[in-house]
Formats: structure tokens, C-alpha cells, sequence
């Protein structure tokens, strides 16, 4: 069966993966937090506009943003809306954005859930749907809305699901720790999905060293009655978890460029997300809580939290004994891609896997950059295929069509560049900087494009109306000169009469402008 | 002597007109100049050139009437690649037409607004909509920040505001140059 | 309790690798090689490296400070060292100290810091250093003594420091310099002689001259210490040696008296310190790795050309600065096709 065999992927890094520090206890929920601050834009789209005032009380699971093409937000617990504000919202810019801040009132009181009572017998766009009211987004980071993703999968034709279980960034096990205390939720989210995407068969990829996830999701996945769901084991080498590369590690296919897995027939969905697609479709439960892993050499006690979102981060350092005193950075994310935040009190959102405390020791030095000297070793562990010394140079000096034709918006800033360069040039801040830039010239380009076009229409139109007005204009004055014409020649005819009664000879064409003027 | 004289002529003449002939038979159609030009101006139709629009101005520049310092808009930007395109000196903007400034659009202030449709007329690119005795209201997204709605208007109801950047519109600042490498590709 | 942290950009990791380390690995695989030429052919080739790397680092500091530049981080990469070394190794061991001098002027100043300094550098400033002294004082150049076990007197620390610091070829050094294995070749081959004569003369050994092949051997085994680290790959070396081997085969299948045995080639002369220490050099080499491939063959075949027809007796050196301006060219030919497309 294509898929069995496991493929290989350019470029990428073996890395230290430092999981096991976080996996020692069992997941627990932290205590509540004193306050919650829930943001209302928590994946890619724009933000939710809130559905509740300031001091309404609230329901855990109630709805309190909304926003149509994207995901629904929920309140995570029940309580009083203090306030809705600009707060910072774990985004890498570090800017403030609407928030809806809760006090719990610690009852934690349900509103009434509205399960799918029968999913294998109701409609794929009513288990869509059900997706979309619960708030679902991809768990792996992205946030994309998974809603959205179904929808899309559905219009073409879809044989393959990959449940994305292999967490290639070093530290984070929030997956790992979830995929060994509920293999048959995400079992059960897997068919769910399946099933609404009219996808036939179910790849689990997760990663070689997980060797009691493998049993635990083979059980579950044997005992779920189900067929044709496969749990694959693919090598540890990062970036393996990024879609594209899990794509051909698993079929040994290439998403064609700026295209999606489904171009070729496949979706991928993270654990995390199937696991939450079976909460939301058999229970009813919106997406209020996520696994987190808290970790890093910066923290006393390192482990995975069941936390809600809208928890300040300080909360969940403080439930793993607080920080060592030489924490230095504090990361969102894993070391590679992570975003680094200036103050702890950001809350945990949708997108929000792992929080990793480094210290000095752990992270490169701010400034310690070298000239590039070609090596080329960027271009060797690029899972893209790119070559990053050039892009650099061209990112550098703005030469934004050659890096354009250099594929810079094929990269996936995975950092796998950035981190062996000897140089130690911050490939993947100038790579973010460059694509941002080559988006905002786009849009720049498309504006003036179109006011061009609307300058041009209204000069065309004033034009138009001019030509029409003068034309309006010589119509009449053409009739009013008729008019004279028509008196003139009654004149001459009389002035050529009596002419011709005083000199019989004077048919003199002249004749006629002469009398006119008389 | 004679020789290397006759072979240097004949050879210069051989390749004389072997390059003549690759220039009309490669020729590379282009846009005509006016256009490259215009494609290079910021279609922000302020008129801050002293020319009625962006077009006018590319046309004038074409015909060598204008010079490629006087687009505001543009910038520092606009005439270097001006100046790439025309195979020109940069020059700074001439101070006359105006100076660089972040990008604006016009908000009109609906309760001041009289309905005169002054302001409606005045716009370049048609980005105010409303009838007479009735408020007006500007397309934001339309805007370009021309600002030539502004000394039309009778009652001053017209401000500028700055484009709101908000965080979808966020993107990763550039990195500093710490060494002040002047790298060349 | 909110806490204060640090910001900066991703990945949160630190580094594995960074240009000092890159150099200092080669000037430890350069080691064993540098050590094989003081064994056979006295210690003057330590004088010259200490030398080339004072004037190296001198030339560094001065062209920094002019252009306005950190000295510390550029001075500790050690690539001037590199460059220092790689020059020393091609110069005779007995040359006058202003041939150093010379040298690291153009290979620093010229070759380097005029086209923008570390990184920037279209030609290998080692080479471009050697070809100047080469074209300009071929006497000087072109002398080189035999190896210790051949000479009648050697030349001990005492002497060669002597010989180099009196500023010009000394009396008696003529006497004892002779003609290089590759001098003889050539000369011989295009006397007419046949090889099995040419090889009778006592500068040669087994594979190429006597010593050379030791010298040879051992950069040969400090550069697969390189690749085992990762600082080179495999592309160019291999490509340097199996272009030398494949472009010189026919010739000695069709005529084995008048042409040297491929294996020959490889030993002797710069062939094995070029294929791993210069032709690898990564600044004016090429990124990916068909360009590699590519520039390696390059660098074999124009080698062999220039030792065959050219008026050189070993052309590593013009070889490889042709490649190095070709090098932009074959790069935007041999880009790798991107993921997807």
C-alpha cells in the first residue's frame, strides 16, 4: 500500500529533542487563574466581534466572539465579564488586541452542550458545522480553522487524512503526552473527520522514539472497529511535522508549489485537533482548553498543563514550581519557530503548544553576526530546496522579483538554515521581514493599480461628458444657425428681387454673403 | 601594414553589421516609456507634481518637460527607480512640490458635512460617494490620500487621519545591520 | 507578577558552528601535511607560515581600521590565518621574507579587503597571492630544494632563518636547489625522453616526487579529516581528483611513455592540497552541489591542460582563479530545483 513506506525529505536536522523533562507526570489541570483574558482573535482571519457586554455573566462553553468565515470564541470558564479592552494576546508582534477579560466566579457552570447525536449517521455539513460553532482550529500552531480546511477538502477529492502526531520541534510533548493518555478520542476524532471529508483511509504519522504512542494509538485504532486507519512511524528529523515535508516522508509526493496537501488529495489535521473534532461532535464541547507543555531550563518542574485559554502564562509557571533564576527568554512555541514574549502575563490562546523558559546558555547571542562566507551549508539542510544565502543577500538589498524568483514565499521559515550558518545571520528574521514585505508591496502595487484605473474611468467620464456637453452645445447653436440660415435666405431672395428690379443683370453668388451682412 | 589595416576595417565592418542586424532582429518590444513610467508612480493623483495626475506627470517626464524629483508620494523610492528606469542621476525631492510623509486617507466628519458635493468633485479617483444636501462619506480602502478634497470643502469637515495598522497588518521589522555590511549580490 | 524578557528572533538555540570554527578545523587538517614538508624539506616552511601570518594579520588589522571595522570579530576568525598557511605551502621554503610581504599585500589587501572583505571576495586570495609572486619574481619562485635525504647539506632552522630574513636568495642556495619533480616532467617530456627515463632521476618516488608524495598524502588525509567534520563536502574533492584521473587516463592509455600515469598527476604537485584546501574554499567557490561537481572538474581539467601545453610546470593555481570567475555562472545554472516545483 502507498504509504507504508516511509520517504525522505530534503535538507532538515537532527536535534537534540529534549521531550523527556516534560513528560514525567500526568497532565493536570492548573488552579483557576484570578482572571482569564480571553482574545478575540486567536487564528488567521480577523477578529471575532464580541457577543456579550461588560459585566454580563457568563457560562463555561458560552459563546462570546463570533466572526463567519473564521472560528467562535468561548468563554473558558464560568463568570463576570470585567472588561473588553486591548490586552496583549501572545502574538509575535507583542501588540495589544481586543480581549475579553473574565472573572471566574469558580462555579464552573456549563452552558447546556448541543452534541451530534448520531454522527455516523448525520450529514458531513452538519458535523462541519458543528466544527465551526465549536471554535475548532488547528492545534499544531497554525490555527488555521478547521472548519474552513473541511470545507475546502470537500470540493475536492479527498482519499488521504493525516493526523499529524509527529512534533519535530525540540522540547514540546504536549502531543506526545495526548496522544498516550487518549489514543481513542483522537481515534474517534480521526473517523469523525474522515468521515466528513470523505476521505477513505487514516494516516496517524508520529514520530520513531514514541514507542508507547505507537502502541496505545494501534490499540485504539484496532479496537475503534474502524479499517484503514495506520499508524506510521517516520524518522525524527526536523522539520518532519511541517506539512509539505510530512506529505513526502509519507507518499514520497511533492504539494506542488503555493498549493495545499489537497492538490493532491490529502488533508492534515494534528492530533490535538482530532482529539478536540471528538469532543465537539459527541459531547458538544467547544474549544476552551489545550494541552501545554511548560518547559525548558529556565523552569523548576517541567511538565504538560490542561490549561484554559485566557490563563496568563505567569499562572502556568507558577503551577510548575515557578522559574530558576537564570531564566533569560521566554519562548511561545518550540525553539525553532517559537516567538519570543517580553512580559509573562500574555494568556494561553489556541495557538498556544508550549511555553519554553531558556536561559543565556541555551539561546544564541543577540548580536554575534558574521559576513556570509557561502558555505552553502543552508542550502544542504533547507527542506525547502531554497538557497538561503542567496535570499538573504537579495532580501538584504531589496531585490524583491529576484527573491521572488528565488522562492522566498516557499519558505517555511523553519529556522533550519539560521541555525547551522557559522555566520550566525538571522536568516529566518530577514526571511519573515522579506515576505512581509513582499506582501505589503503586492498590496501597495494592487492599490495603485486600482487607482489608477478609477483615475483613468474618471477622466474618461469628465471627457465623455464634455465632448457631450460641446456636442449638446453645436446641436443647438447648429439649429439656431438653421434658423438665421433659413431668415438669412428669405432676405437675400428678397434683396435679390429687388436687385434684380433695379439691374437686371446679378446672379452673383456673392451676392448672397453681401446681402447677409447688410 | 596595409593588411592589418584592411583586416581591422573589414573586421570592424563585419561586426558592425552583424550587431545591426541582432538589433532589429532581437528587438526587444516594450512598453511604450509612458507607461513604464506611470507604472513606477505612485497613482496617488495628488497633483503635488504641478501635472493633473500621475499619467500627465509620466507623460511630461517622457517628453523631458518635467524632472523626476517632484512626486512626494513616491519618495526617496519612486525616484530611484525613476532614476533606474530613465538611466538618470538620483536627485532629492524638490522641496517646491512638497515632502515624503507617511500614508493618509481623508475621513469626513458626518455631522459638519453640509451634502455641497464640492469635495465629491474634487476627488481623483472617485473615492467619495453622496448627492447633494445629502452626506458624504469617503471609501477608505479608495483613498489614496491625495488630500485635493481638503481646500474645496466650505465647512472644513474633511480631516486626515492616519491609516490604521492593526495587527493583521503587522509585519516582522528588518533585522538590524549591526556590522554595517554593505553587502553586494 | 509580571517578569521582563529578552527578545529576539527565532530559533531559540544556540549556535552549532561559526566561521573561527570552520577555519581553525582547517588549520588543524592542514596539520599533518604542513609537518610531512617540514620533515622532508627542513623547517622552513614553519618560518614562512609564521611569517605570511604576522603579515597576514597585519594587512587585516590596517585594511579593518581604514575601512572602518570591528577588528575583534574579523581578527579572531582566523581566515587570514588560513589564507597565511595555504600561501606559505606554495611558495619554496628558502624564499626571501619580502616574497611573504608581497604575497599577504595582495592576497589581504587586494584579493580581499578591496572587494569587500571577508566573505566578498571573488578570487582566493591565497592563489591570487601566489600567481602575483609567481608572474613576478620567477627566479625566486621557481627555486626549490630537494629533499633533505637528497641534499648534500640541508638546511637546518639556523640556516633557513638565514636564507629567508637576508632578503634575497643567498650564495649557496642556488647551489643546492633543483629542479621540482613536475619541472622535470615537463622538461623531460618535451625533450623527447620517455618516462621510464625521466623517472629514473632520484626526486622521484613511487607515485609522484620523492617526499612531494608524502607531503601529498598527508593533506590528502587532514582533508578527509574535513569532510568527516562536515566543513567541506565530498563534491569538490572528489570531482578535482576524478577529473585529474579521467582527463589524463586516455592520454597515458594511448601513449604511456610520453604521458604520466594518472595516479602521478594526483600525487604530485598541489593537486591533493587544492582538491581539499583551496578548490573548497567556499567564497569563491560554488554553493550547490552540482556547481560543485563542476567547478571541481573544472579546476582538474584546466590543471592538466596548463601541465600538458602550458608554460607552467603545475597550474592548481590559474586553475582554480579561472574557476573562481566562473563561478557565479555555474551557480546560476546548477540552482536546485525548489521543493514542488
Amino acid at each position: 500500500m502507498k504509504g507504508s513506506r516511509i520517504h525522505h525529505f530534503h535538507g532538515g536536522l537532527r536535534l537534540r529533542h529534549n521531550k523527556k523533562i516534560s513528560c514525567q507526570v500526568p497532565v493536570e489541570r492548573p488552579p483557576l487563574p484570578e482572571e482569564l483574558t480571553v482574545p478575540l482573535l486567536q487564528h488567521a482571519g480577523s477578529a471575532a466581534s464580541p457577543l456579550i457586554r461588560v459585566g454580563d455573566t457568563v457560562l463555561k462553553g458560552q459563546p462570546i466572539g463570533f466572526c463567519e468565515p473564521s472560528a467562535a470564541v468561548h468563554s473558558p470558564v464560568s463568570g463576570t465579564v470585567m472588561a473588553i479592552e486591548d490586552r496583549p494576546m501572545s502574538h509575535p508582534s507583542g501588540l495589544p488586541g481586543p480581549c475579553v477579560v473574565i472573572k471566574p466566579d469558580g462555579r464552573e457552570q456549563w452552558v447546556e452542550l448541543q452534541p451530534v447525536d448520531d454522527w455516523l449517521n448525520a450529514s458531513p455539513e452538519q458535523l462541519i458545522d458543528q466544527i465551526q460553532h465549536c471554535g475548532l482550529a488547528g492545534l499544531g500552531g497554525a490555527v488555521f480553522p478547521t472548519h474552513a480546511k473541511m470545507r475546502d477538502a470537500r470540493q475536492r477529492h479527498i482519499h488521504t487524512l493525516i493526523l499529524n502526531g509527529a512534533e519535530c520541534e525540540p522540547y514540546i510533548s504536549c502531543d506526545e503526552m495526548l496522544m498516550r493518555e487518549q489514543p481513542d478520542r483522537i481515534i474517534l476524532g480521526a473517523r469523525i473527520l474522515r468521515r466528513a471529508m470523505g476521505a477513505e483511509r487514516v494516516l496517524v504519522a508520529i514520530e520513531d522514539q514514541m514507542g508507547a504512542v505507537h502502541h496505545a494509538l494501534s490499540r485504539a485504532a484496532a479496537s475503534s472497529e474502524s479499517k484503514n486507519i495506520t499508524v506510521v512511524k517516520v524518522p525524527m528529523i526536523y522539520p518532519e511535522g511541517g506539512e509539505r515535508q510530512l506529505v513526502e516522508v509519507l507518499t514520497g509526493l511533492q504539494v506542488p508549489a503555493g498549493g495545499r496537501p489537497s492538490d493532491l488529495g490529502m488533508v492534515c489535521q494534528n492530533v490535538a485537533t482530532a482529539a478536540a473534532v471528538a469532543e465537539a461532535v459527541t459531547e458538544g464541547k467547544p474549544l476552551i482548553e489545550r494541552y501545554v507543555t511548560v518547559t525548558g531550563n529556565g523552569i523548576a518542574q517541567p511538565r504538560n498543563l490542561l490549561a484554559l485559554f485566557g490563563t496568563p502564562f505567569s499562572h502556568l509557571v507558577e503551577s510548575c514550581g515557578g522559574y530558576k533564576p537564570d531564566v533569560s527568554r521566554l519562548v511561545v512555541g518550540g525553539p525553532m519557530m517559537g516567538f519570543p514574549v517580553a512580559t509573562d502575563d500574555n494568556p494561553v490562546v489556541k495557538a498556544s503548544n508550549c511555553l519554553l523558559a531558556l536561559t543565556a546558555d541555551d539561546v544564541r547571542e543577540p548580536q554575534a553576526e558574521m559576513p556570509c562566507i557561502r558555505c552553502g551549508e543552508c542550502a544542504r539542510v533547507c527542506p525547502a530546496s531554497l538557497l538561503p544565502q542567496q535570499l538573504h543577500l537579495q532580501v538584504r538589498n531589496g531585490l524583491w522579483d529576484a527573491a521572488g524568483e528565488y522562492g522566498l514565499s516557499a519558505c517555511i521559515e523553519c529556522g533550519c538554515c539560521d541555525l547551522i550558518c557559522p555566520s550566525h545571520i538571522p536568516l529566518v528574521d530577514w526571511f519573515r521581514y522579506g515576505k512581509g514585505e513582499m506582501r505589503t508591496r503586492e498590496r501597495e502595487a494592487l492599490a495603485s493599480e486600482q487607482a489608477r484605473k478609477r483615475f483613468e474611468n474618471r477622466e474618461a467620464r469628465l471627457l465623455r461628458r464634455k465632448q457631450e456637453r460641446a456636442e449638446k452645445m453645436a446641436e443647438r447653436k447648429k439649429a439656431l444657425k438653421s434658423k438665421t440660415a433659413q431668415q438669412d435666405r428669405i432676405q437675400a431672395s428678397i434683396t435679390r428681387a429687388k436687385s434684380r428690379v433695379a439691374t437686371p443683370a446679378g446672379n452673383d453668388p456673392s451676392a448672397t454673403g453681401d446681402g447677409k451682412n447688410q | 601594414m596595409l593588411t592589418s589595416v584592411l583586416l581591422l576595417t573589414l573586421l570592424g565592418l563585419v561586426f558592425g553589421l552583424g550587431l545591426g542586424w541582432a538589433s532589429v532582429r532581437f528587438k526587444v518590444d516594450s512598453d511604450p516609456l509612458v507607461e513604464r513610467i506611470d507604472a513606477l508612480l505612485p497613482q496617488t493623483q495628488c497633483g503635488q507634481c504641478n501635472y493633473p495626475g500621475c499619467r500627465p506627470y509620466a507623460e511630461a517626464i517622457s517628453r523631458d518637460e518635467a524632472d523626476i524629483n517632484q512626486c512626494p508620494p513616491g519618495g526617496e523610492a519612486g525616484i530611484r527607480a525613476l532614476a533606474d528606469l530613465l538611466g538618470r542621476e538620483v536627485k532629492p525631492l524638490n522641496p517646491e512640490n512638497g515632502e515624503e510623509k507617511a500614508r493618509t486617507v481623508v475621513k469626513i466628519d458626518e455631522q459638519r458635512c453640509i451634502g455641497c458635493t464640492l469635495c465629491i468633485q474634487a476627488c481623483p479617483v472617485d473615492a467619495i460617494v453622496g448627492a447633494a444636501k445629502l452626506m458624504h462619506t469617503v471609501i477608505q480602502s479608495e483613498c489614496t490620500g491625495c488630500d485635493l478634497c481638503l481646500p474645496p470643502c466650505p465647512v472644513d469637515c474633511i480631516d486626515i487621519v492616519e491609516v490604521r495598522s492593526g495587527i493583521r497588518d503587522w509585519q516582522t521589522p528588518r533585522p538590524g545591520d549591526r556590522l554595517n555590511l554593505r553587502l553586494l549580490s | 507578577m509580571t517578569r521582563q524578557f529578552q527578545v529576539s528572533g527565532a530559533p531559540h538555540v544556540a549556535p552549532r558552528t561559526s566561521v573561527a570554527l570552520v577555519m581553525l578545523q582547517v588549520l588543524i587538517a592542514l596539520a599533518p601535511g604542513v609537518a610531512a614538508h617540514a620533515w622532508y624539506f627542513g623547517p622552513g616552511i614553519l618560518i614562512q607560515i609564521l611569517l605570511a601570518t604576522v603579515f597576514a594579520l597585519l594587512f587585516e588589522s590596517l585594511m579593518l581600521r581604514l575601512r572602518n571595522r570591528p577588528l575583534k570579530p574579523f581578527i579572531n576568525d582566523f581566515s587570514a590565518v588560513v589564507t597565511a598557511v595555504l600561501f606559505a605551502l606554495c611558495i619554496p621554503p628558502q624564499a626571501p621574507w619580502w616574497i611573504s610581504c608581497i604575497g599577504m599585500l595582495f592576497a589581504i589587501v587586494f584579493a580581499k579587503h578591496l572587494y569587500g572583505g571577508l566573505g566578498q571576495n571573488v578570487f582566493n586570495p591565497a592563489m591570487v597571492a601566489y600567481v602575483v609572486v609567481l608572474i613576478s619574481f620567477p627566479q625566486v619562485m621557481t627555486a626549490w630544494l630537494p629533499p633533505a635525504s637528497l641534499a648534500e647539506n640541508s638546511l637546518g632552522l639556523m640556516d633557513s632563518l638565514v636564507s629567508i630574513l637576508g632578503g634575497q636568495p643567498g650564495t649557496g642556495w642556488d647551489a643546492i636547489s633543483r629542479a621540482t619533480p613536475l619541472d622535470l616532467l615537463k622538461n623531460g617530456i618535451e625533450a623527447g625522453q620517455v618516462m621510464p627515463d625521466i623517472l629514473r632521476s632520484p626526486v622521484f618516488g613511487v607515485l609522484g616526487g620523492l617526499g612531494w608524495e608524502w607531503v601529498a598524502i598527508w593533506f590528502g588525509v587532514g582533508g578527509l579529516f574535513l569532510l568527516y567534520r562536515r566543513v567541506i563536502s565530498w563534491h569538490v574533492p572528489v570531482s578535482v581528483i576524478g577529473s585529474v584521473l579521467l582527463f589524463s587516463l586516455p592520454f597515458w592509455l594511448l601513449n604511456p611513455e610520453g604521458n604520466p600515469m594518472p595516479l602521478q598527476h594526483v600525487f604530485s604537485g598541489a593537486i591533493l592540497l587544492a582538491a581539499f584546501f583551496i578548490a573548497t574554499d567556499p567564497v569563491s567557490g560554488c554553493v550547490s552541489n552540482t556547481g560543485r561537481l563542476v567547478f571541481g572538474a573544472g579546476v582538474g581539467i584546466i590543471t592538466l591542460v596548463i601541465r600538458r601545453w602550458g608554460g607552467y610546470p603545475d597550474g592548481v593555481a590559474f586553475a582554480i582563479l579561472l574557476m573562481n570567475m566562473a563561478a557565479p555562472l555555474i551557480d546560476r545554472y546548477t540552482r536546485p530545483r525548489m521543493y514542488g516545483e
